[in-house]
């Protein structure tokens, strides 16, 4: 018979569209004010911290609705943001510095919900307000500081083989070596090839000098590495900033996407972002002269630097120590309660300052900062130029051999203590980063494109409905109930999917759908028409229609789907969550168009003989 | 209900001269103003700081310019944003602050300069090198969307249709970058978006009418390639305009509900759809007959099979 679906078909389709109105509800509840308590370097929540919580709120008489333990962090709901204000104050007070204490607001979503994975949508930073910041790794200065590296060990593996050099120096991507005789050059050459398998090298022995050409894939792993360790860093970062729901990201070869919800305070969060700093540890150089120093004649194993207070200081170039060796820095009191910072370091790092100073003992030790400020100049190839800034923090006597953990007096105030030790913990960059985008969204703007994009959505759900009802009557509610099952879907998949955002642009994909929707009922119906005019019988006509206009929507929409797919691959923040809506209301709008309004169709016409359709 | 009911068909490709004119006269134009005018490129390509502020009161633009210039931001735009209480501010790059540090700097310069409370609403700064490869990428972007979709129409239909339907694409993409540079609009990243999805609205068109033609070609016998595509436009045409109208009553909707940050989205599409429209029924359809397409083109090989005649001979 003409027009019927299996029965089968038809529960299917009302089982979809009934799985995604059930998997859209929890975008009815509202949000919870709850805290956010999370460990931080290393740490996580465990049982006793969950505990400790309890017990602290309670204490203090703050009403929660629900305490949970989730993925190392701490979850506390409570009925009012007064609650949640004073919740925040007192566990920001009792749990020390080993947890930051983030404001949030948790989705009121109902637990038989919640476990069968029902989650609301995610909303963009121009819905929910908040700033977010696109960061450039410098990818110049990572492979810099390899050559460097590479420079110093090179040095060092020839002179443990005894292998007699003239020199070591960077030349470009290369590290050039100079030998006094042939034999050497043969050695070097040997033993550098067996050591670093990842370099080219070629020799001359006219000129004795062999070179060593990083290979791509060498370049490719110092830069991949670079934008890794940044990632790591900023991630550490961004949880001391105690950030509910933050997001750290890779964006292609050299960015880093950082996404704070709900931050407004933007200059704490930059300038703790911005903090590129290194640290390294160098021997002061007693012996040179300054003032001749300061006259240009600075000695070939010094470096000229300037204190705090502006006073010029000598160094020697080796450097002792640098910051990547340090595991973990805290501020502190000593016996005198002077400030001081305590540092850890790895025990790679423990060895090299074991013997660094055990023959300097009593001289002066100088911690050098290292800052890459960004200036607005570009090299050739379009990347940002950095500014060196260095300056020495601190300068103390080296009291006995150091091991791998020793401290730093004289650091100044207690709050300098403390942001050196915030600044070293954070770890040291191989690569400098700098904010090259910053987007910050008001909360009341957020609050405000929240309300315009429904009121568009509803107002254009409104206008096609009307429109629809006139031109194809019954058809015309059949076509409506088809787009109200469309989003439904739409939400339903969103919330799903655990990567997709709601944008305004997003919102405005959503309405672009509806318009977009009902053109595969209106090539049907205007198909049905068209076969009524022919003299078809009415279920001929519904057959034909349906079967006329679908390759036609098929190839309608995949084309479509071309063009959403590449925005989603291009774009970035609310252009790409534009891309998602589309993508998903191509698919679901393909579905509920076709397959939807035929079975309701089927169901109310289908199979029998009819004189009238009312299209 | 109905709004057109065509009982004769329309003969579209006797005005194809007119609509050639016409197209040809209005992409001259876009491509003239484009040259001249350029595109009023938004923040997002040109890099730079904006600052939107919410004022309590209806603010006096004239005295937010005179704080700006006095805290030596002499080079401030400052435009209103929807209502009177909204404030855009507009900044360059500069070299000698701290980019990613002025929104802030601002905001306080406009609390102590206006004596009310100012409420910030958006900030955004965008680095010099970040405008330049988006720039790039939406250029990458159009291209290789033009390009899948060549390839994708090629398969499925026949090359002369694709060729078709980009060109129309083309078109639509070039018309509307025309208005947005005479009218000086901003162009942002959100417009990029309606570009594309403009892209994919016209192209639905398109291929709707060119799924009639095949259609057409192979049903109706003995007919010029002209009326068969008369017919085929004709038969789409009360479709083609209900979806218009559906299209363009939401976008209509965006535009006036959607707010003051998805204006240029709106516009863009709102545009886009009008010239989509019309490029779907003259510039491809046009364009394929122009390249010669046949009923021969379309219709799939006819596979004979050994022994099927006879058969049909022996009762």
């Amino acid at each position: 018979m003409l027009n019927k679906y299996p029965l089968w078909k038809t529960l299917m389709v009302a089982f979809i569209v009934a799985m995604g109105a059930l998997y859209a509800t929890p975008n009815l509840y509202g949000e919870d004010p709850a805290v956010q308590v999370s460990g931080l370097r290393g740490v996580e929540a465990n049982l006793a911290t969950l505990d400790t919580i309890k017990a602290n709120l309670t204490d203090n008489n703050i009403a929660f609705t629900g305490i949970v333990l989730e993925k190392g962090q701490v979850l506390a709901r409570f009925n009012n943001t007064e609650d949640q204000l004073k919740a925040r104050d007192v566990l920001d007070d009792r749990l020390g510095k080993k947890y930051s204490v983030a404001l949030n607001l948790t989705p009121a979503t109902p637990d038989w919900l919640a476990a069968i994975g029902g989650t609301p949508m995610k909303l963009g930073l121009d819905l929910s307000g908040g700033v977010s910041f696109l960061m450039e790794v410098n990818m110049k200065e990572a492979i810099n500081k390899a050559k460097v590296g590479m420079v110093s060990d090179f040095r060092g593996d020839l002179r443990n083989e005894k292998i007699r050099y003239r020199s070591v120096k960077e030349n470009g991507n290369a590290i050039v070596v100079k030998f006094r005789k042939v034999e050497d050059l043969e050695k070097g050459q040997s033993l550098l090839k067996k050591r670093y398998q990842d370099l080219l090298l070629t020799s001359d022995e006219d000129t004795l000098m062999l070179n060593a050409k990083m290979t791509d894939k060498k370049l490719k792993e110092i830069r991949e590495y670079a934008l890794q360790q940044n990632i790591t860093i900023i991630r550490n970062r961004v949880n001391e900033l105690g950030v509910a729901e933050p997001l750290v990201q890779r964006q292609g070869k050299k960015h880093i996407v950082i996404e704070l919800p709900g931050v407004q305070d933007t200059a704490k969060a930059k300038e703790i972002l911005n903090a590129t700093a290194t640290i390294e540890f160098r021997l002061v150089d007693t012996e040179g002269d300054i003032g001749a120093a300061l006259n240009g004649r600075i000695p070939a194993s010094a470096i000229l630097l300037r204190e705090k207070d502006g006073k010029p200081i000598l160094l020697k170039k080796r450097i002792m120590l640098t910051g990547d060796h340090i595991t973990d820095a805290k501020s502190g009191f000593d016996e005198y309660s002077r400030p001081q910072v305590n540092i850890s370091l790895d025990s790679a790092g423990g060895s090299k300052m074991s013997n660094g100073t055990k023959s300097n003992i009593g001289k002066p030790m100088a911690t050098v900062f290292i800052e890459y400020k960004p200036t607005d100049r570009r090299d050739l190839e379009g990347n940002l130029i950095f500014e060196k800034v260095q300056e020495v923090i601190s300068v103390a006597t080296i009291q006995s051999r150091l091991g791998k953990s020793f401290r730093i007096t004289g650091a100044g105030s207690q709050t300098e203590a403390h942001n050196l030790a915030l600044l070293l913990r954070a770890g040291a960059l191989i690569a400098p980063i700098t904010i090259v985008e910053e987007r910050t969204v008001g909360p009341t703007l957020g609050a405000e494109n929240v309300q315009l994009g429904f009121q568009a959505i509803l107002m254009g759900f409104g206008l096609v409905f009307i429109f629809m009802i006139i031109y194809y009557r019954a058809f015309g509610v059949v076509a409506n109930l088809a787009l109200g099952a469309n989003l439904v879907l739409i939400i339903g998949v969103m919330s799903l999917i655990p990567g997709a955002t709601l944008t305004l642009p997003g919102m405005a994909g959503i309405v672009l759908t509806v318009g977009m929707a009902v053109d595969a009922n209106v090539l049907i119906f205007e198909r049905i028409r068209e076969e009524i005019r022919e003299g078809k019988s009415i279920q001929q006509a519904i057959h034909q229609g349906y079967d006329a206009a679908f390759s036609t929507i098929i190839d309608a929409n995949i084309t479509t789907l071309i063009a959403a797919l590449i925005l989603f691959a291009v774009g970035t923040g609310p252009v790409k969550g534009f891309a998602v809506t589309l993508s998903i209301g191509i698919l679901t709008s393909m579905f509920t168009s076709v397959v939807g309004t035929r079975a309701v169709v089927n169901v109310i016409w289908g199979g029998k003989s009819l004189k009238k359709l009312s299209i | 209900m109905q709004i057109l009911q065509l009982k004769e068909t329309v003969a579209f490709m006797s005005y194809r001269k007119m609509a050639m004119v016409f197209s040809a006269l209005l992409m001259i134009a876009s491509i003239a103003s484009l040259a001249m005018n350029k595109l009023n490129f938004g923040l997002d390509f040109t890099g730079g700081t904006l600052i939107e502020v919410g004022f309590e009161q209806a603010a006096d633009l004239k005295k937010v310019r005179q704080v700006m210039a006095d805290n030596g931001f002499g080079d401030a735009k400052v435009q209103f944003y929807g209502s009177s209480r909204d404030v855009v501010i507009r900044l360059g790059l500069r070299e000698d602050v701290k980019a990613e540090m002025l929104g802030n700097e601002i905001l306080a310069i406009l609390e102590s300069g206006s004596g009310q409370k100012v409420d910030m609403r958006r900030i955004e700064f965008v680095g010099a090198s970040v405008g330049d490869e988006l720039a790039e990428q939406g250029g990458l972007a159009m291209l290789t969307a033009l390009i899948c979709i060549l390839i994708y129409v090629a398969f499925r239909f026949e090359w002369r249709f694709a060729v078709g339907s980009v060109i129309a694409l083309f078109h639509d993409v070039l018309l509307t970058l025309g208005l947005f540079s005479v009218l000086q609009l901003e162009f942002d990243l959100t417009v990029l978006a309606a570009i594309l999805a403009v892209i994919g609205y016209s192209l639905n068109d398109t291929i709707v009418v060119s799924d009639r033609i095949r259609e057409n070609f192979r049903k109706v016998r003995d007919t010029l390639p002209e009326d068969i595509i008369n017919i085929s436009l004709t038969q789409t045409l009360s479709r083609t305009f209900i979806t218009s109208i559906t299209t363009l009553l939401v976008l209509a909707a965006l535009f006036f509900r959607g707010g003051e940050l998805i204006h240029g989205f709106a516009t863009a599409l709102l545009f886009g759809v009008f010239v989509g429209t019309y490029s779907s029924i003259y510039v491809a359809s046009l364009v394929a007959l122009a390249l010669g397409v046949s009923r021969e083109d379309l219709i799939p090989e006819v596979i004979e099979i050994e022994g099927e005649d006879q058969e049909q001979m022996t009762p």
